[in-house]
């Protein structure tokens, strides 16, 4: 490379090398997009729920409460767990392509740089929950979700930082529109999140094949 | 007008001198593995250029262990950040010369 080599592409080849290094480039836009979708399919199944019990087929009093929340949770469960592993097999598949190491220093970083403020969130929304405040759970989630992207978008593709910015927007709207939490819930988990992997896809992994 | 050519610096002129100076400035420690991988090259065209970067000053060598193998560590030094801006700013005034 040398004197001769123009700047301009020296200066590119150092701002390439020092993001590789210090961040972790191989999220995949796929793994927005199926995170996305289970999200929607999880607020379906919540939402048949939620119709069914007002239509009083889970009968009546407290135990029909009961048996509503516990299946509501079964399905954030399995909605949670399900956008992870789809999300993280896009990643894996992406990262090899890269010859990244899935689980290297960068990924390290971006993992514990995003799983403190979830947590916290989590932990939060139990007691709220405990409580009854049943209101807060969707706004909350998309708060403290929104709050660990803007923390984790210094340790990966900076455009996550936008996707928490319309997490945390809609979280907040959501805090003053209580009653509507699965219609926010749904538009920043489900659309935000397709429309986040779309873009991303478009723009680094488009040309890849 | 200074010709700003004379600026740059000329440890920097080998690309995987200032490869490693990239990685070192943007991260606290890294070891010869990581900086190998990163930069796609052999044990000892690393290993000869990382020798040149440490007698200028520029890194700091820590030998350590991890279990029974070695691990060898690189960090920059107050001087390498300097000379790594300095080079930055040569070639960004280049680009604005050009102009």
């Amino acid at each position: 490379m040398d004197s001769h080599h123009p700047p301009q592409e020296t200066l590119q080849d150092i701002k390439r090398i020092m993001e590789r290094s210090s961040r972790f480039i191989s999220l995949s836009g796929w793994s927005g997009i199926c995170a996305g979708i289970c999200a929607l399919v999880g607020a379906g199944a919540a939402y048949t729920q939620m119709q069914s019990y007002r239509a009083g087929r889970y009968g009546s009093g407290i135990a029909a409460a009961d048996e509503l929340t516990t299946n509501l949770l079964i399905i954030a469960a399995i909605t949670f767990i399900a956008a992870l592993v789809t999300a993280f097999l896009f990643t894996w598949l992406r990262s090899r392509k890269d010859d990244v190491p899935m689980w290297g220093r960068t990924a390290q970083r971006l993992f514990i740089n995003t799983v403190i403020p979830m947590a916290v969130g989590g932990i939060v929304l139990l007691r709220a929950m405990q409580w009854g405040y049943f209101e807060l759970v969707a706004p909350g989630c998309l708060i403290f979700y929104g709050l660990a992207l803007v923390n984790g978008s210094k340790y990966t593709l900076g455009e996550v930082r936008y996707l928490g910015y319309g997490q945390i927007i809609l979280g907040i709207i959501n805090l003053y529109w209580i009653g509507a939490g699965l219609y926010f819930w749904a538009a920043g988990f489900g659309l935000l999140h397709i429309l986040y992997g779309a873009i991303m896809w478009w723009k680094y992994e488009r040309g890849d094949r | 007008m200074k010709n700003p050519i004379e600026n740059l610096n000329k440890i920097f002129d080998s690309r995987i001198r200032l490869g490693v100076m990239s990685i070192l400035v943007v991260n606290e420690e890294v070891n010869f593995n990581d900086l190998k991988k990163m930069l796609d090259v052999t044990d000892g065209n690393l290993a000869s250029h990382l020798v040149n970067l440490e007698e200028n000053g520029y890194i700091k060598v820590h030998k350590g262990f991890i279990g029974r193998k070695t691990n060898t560590t690189y960090s920059i030094t107050k001087a390498g950040e300097k000379a790594f801006k300095d080079h930055i700013e040569a070639l960004e005034s280049m680009i604005r010369g050009v102009r």
